[in-house]
């Protein structure tokens, strides 16, 4: 972008230096407290977010990683009030000073595509098949600022070229079919970014895309972010994509979090069995434990290939509209134990760590063992894997059904 | 573009072909009548009726017949006389057509207004109260005969036999150049109850379309963006949804024009559809043959129009 600083309004939103270093003193941009969404259906009502909490400061990344149906991305629509109409939300979301599930509809419409963006897993059906990419960016602009067409016209080119599309002038005039998969997310983006939202909700944005691809686009949101200063909360079902680009994890499972912390702690030190989980089904490169980082830690389901078994998570996805008592992982946890069928863990910081949260009734020292039991097993041979997730264990589960494999659908 | 626009006219033309035949197979089989004996009179003895025949070239072989009929209109574009009054086909048409297309355009432009109205309130304030109680209407509209329609709306408003006498009532139609007022006036009820079915049809449809086009991903997008929910319904929804619509619009054109017989007939309008009646109970086949073509021709302009439009609506297409 040629000019921040232009007479639109609001001159670039680059946040003072300590926000971008993400300052945990700073207040947070957005704060969500006790987050609800129920969904009424013929069965019942539909817990799809069962009292969430987080926070996301100015220029960092939140990932919300969970499996279908956990609610990380109803969550996530519930911050645009884009949740169906009969949608029940309840909680608390304060962004930038504001308490948005307070906001009346016309409010709300004003902060969408303007402070607060979304894009979304699908660019192809997400972008209207019938309008020229140009007029839907300038629409995008226009929503929000009163400019003239050619000034928004001039500003849409700025904004493709922004975001990596050659020959940004020329593609104004394309239709969304002439484009492809990478282009069309890039396009989503620049529309995202027309007016320089403070936070961009991104939804799955790599799901659909060819792995060169989304890895491209992850670089681009990574870059977009520095220059821009805005936050991203990032939903996906793909450690890997959390490991790229997320300061911090907060881990679904059954419309709640079940873990969080930073990207780093919560990679290489899980403290939950559902996050275990998540690690253990992704796929690995042989011999690839080497390195340390959390991307080497957690490569994308996208390596999928030279790699060898996957471990699923056994068991289905918890019922959101009757979840099992208790802890709600505890029918597919393989550490659990009668008790837990009666309760329900909180959402606890751990002893040595304060800011990572876990909600498991298992003591956190023996949560560490089991850790390092299981990261021996993954680091480890098939041997040693096969012992620890051996006949007995899943005998306990008390379950013949074909496991859940993760990112078998994207949605949450 | 060209290249296809070429190939689908020769299809037409071959389109037109295959139907003249089949209304000569058909009326040969199946005559309304015997044109000669119709035209003799009661009283006529056998030779003065095989005089008429002779004349008329109906003691001719069918496929004879047919390719006389096909030599003038291809070579003349002459479409024959009629049997009774040996007026010029062509300018029985020409002289009928005002009357259908007058009745036609009317037609068209009140069920577009009501119908996409209605279709798109109904779609947006799905599952209401109005939108059951405008699709139940709708679903009385679809299901009325339009002849009883017709009768029931003269029966109710014509200034002659009507309860209500508000409106002229069935053989008031004037010329436009004549007399305008009258014209409109003759018209508002032939209008109205052409209308009702068609404007029914396409609430229903537009409903149907917009209802799933709402649902779709861009639309979430543009709600996303912060657009105003008017225009994330009209210039996101229905920009997608009217596509089937222009597809059925091109098509009840086309038919229309051709003449909307049982209106015509109720209503005493003398349009192409009342000519085409009255040679069918009069076995005045030239003039059946030419009404028919007539129809058929714009059926398949129509068609050509509306497979050209796709272009233009929709990117995606392209023809081969």
């Amino acid at each position: 972008m040629s000019d921040p600083n232009s007479d639109r309004g609001r001159g670039g939103v680059a946040a003072p230096e300590g926000q971008l270093d993400g300052d945990p003193r700073a207040s947070a941009l957005l704060r969500v407290e006790d987050l609800r969404v129920q969904l009424p259906t013929e069965d019942g009502l539909l817990g799809a977010v069962d009292g969430i909490s987080y926070e996301l400061h100015a220029g960092r990344t939140l990932g919300i990683v969970g499996e279908s149906g956990s609610g990380k991305t109803v969550s996530a629509l519930a911050l645009m009030g884009l949740n169906p109409k009969h949608a029940r939300v309840s909680g608390r979301i304060d962004f930038d000073g504001r308490e948005l599930l307070a906001l009346d509809s016309q409010q709300l419409r004003a902060l969408r595509g303007d402070e607060l963006a979304m894009i979304f897993q699908d660019p192809l059906s997400s972008l209207h098949p019938l309008h020229r990419v140009g007029w839907q960016l300038v629409e995008a602009i226009r929503a929000h600022r009163d400019v003239a067409k050619a000034a928004a016209r001039e500003r849409a080119a700025e904004l493709l070229d922004l975001v990596g599309i050659p020959d940004a002038r020329a593609r104004l005039h394309a239709y969304p079919h002439e484009l492809s998969g990478g282009q069309r997310q890039r396009v989503m983006i620049a529309m995202a970014l027309a007016n320089e939202p403070k936070l961009l909700i991104a939804d799955e944005p790599t799901t659909a895309l060819d792995v060169t691809v989304q890895a491209q686009i992850l670089a681009l949101l990574a870059r977009l972010q520095r220059e821009l200063g805005m936050a991203i909360l990032l939903v996906t079902h793909d450690l890997g994509v959390v490991a790229e680009i997320a300061d911090e994890v907060a881990v679904m499972y059954a419309g709640r979090i079940v873990e969080r912390g930073s990207t780093e702690q919560v990679l290489t030190a899980p403290s939950h069995p559902y996050t275990w989980g998540l690690l253990r089904s992704i796929p690995r490169l042989e011999g690839g434990a080497a390195g340390h980082g959390p991307a080497s830690r957690a490569p994308r389901d996208s390596d999928r290939g030279a790699v060898g078994e996957l471990e699923p998570i056994a068991g289905r996805p918890a019922s959101l509209i009757s979840p099992p008592s208790g802890c709600r992982f505890h029918p597919r946890c393989p550490y659990a134990l009668p008790d837990h069928a009666r309760i329900d863990p909180a959402l606890a910081p751990l002893p040595d760590d304060p800011a990572h949260l876990a909600a498991c009734l298992l003591a956190p020292e023996e949560r560490t063992r089991l850790w390092s039991k299981e990261e021996r097993a993954r680091l480890g041979s098939d041997e040693e894997r096969a012992h620890l997730w051996s006949d007995e264990e899943r005998t306990r589960l008390g379950s013949d059904e074909e496991p859940a494999r993760l990112g078998d659908e994207t949605h949450g | 573009m060209t290249r296809y626009i070429i190939r689908r006219l020769l299809w037409g033309v071959a389109l037109l072909f295959i139907v003249s035949a089949l209304t000569f197979v058909l009326f040969d089989l199946l005559p309304s009548g015997d044109p000669a004996k119709l035209r003799a009179g009661r009283t006529a003895t056998p030779q003065a009726i095989a005089h008429i025949r002779h004349e008329l070239g109906l003691d001719k072989p069918v496929y004879t017949q047919f390719f006389d009929y096909m030599k003038g209109v291809v070579l003349h574009f002459d479409l024959g006389y009629s049997y009774y009054s040996h007026a010029p086909v062509k300018s029985l048409i020409a002289e009928r057509l005002p009357a259908t297309v007058s009745l036609a355009v009317g037609a068209i432009v009140i069920w577009l207004l009501v119908g996409l109205s209605v279709g798109i309130v109904s779609a947006v304030r799905q599952r209401t109260l109005i939108d059951r109680t405008a699709m139940g209407t709708a679903l009385v509209f679809i299901s009325a005969p339009e002849y009883w329609l017709g009768l029931l709306a003269l029966f109710l408003f014509a200034s002659d036999i009507g309860k209500l006498a508000v409106f002229p009532g069935a053989g008031s139609y004037v010329a436009f150049s004549s007399e305008p007022v009258k014209w409109f006036t003759a018209l508002i009820l032939p209008w109205l109850v052409l209308a009702a079915s068609f404007a029914a049809v396409y609430a229903r449809l537009l409903r149907g379309s917009l209802v799933e086009v709402l649902g779709e991903d861009y639309i979430r997008t543009a709600r996303a963006k912060g657009l105003p929910e008017r225009r994330v319904v009209m210039r996101h929804g229905v920009r997608s949804a009217i596509t089937p619509i222009v597809t059925v619009l091109g098509l009840d054109i086309g038919t229309l024009l051709g003449g909307a017989l049982l209106i015509e007939v109720v209503f005493n309008i003398p349009g192409v559809g009342r000519l085409n009646y009255d040679a069918i109970t009069h076995a005045d086949f030239p003039i059946v043959q030419g009404t028919v073509l007539l129809a058929a021709l714009f059926i398949v302009v129509a068609n050509l129009l509306v497979d050209i439009s796709y272009a233009f609506l929709d990117p995606r297409v392209r023809f081969k």
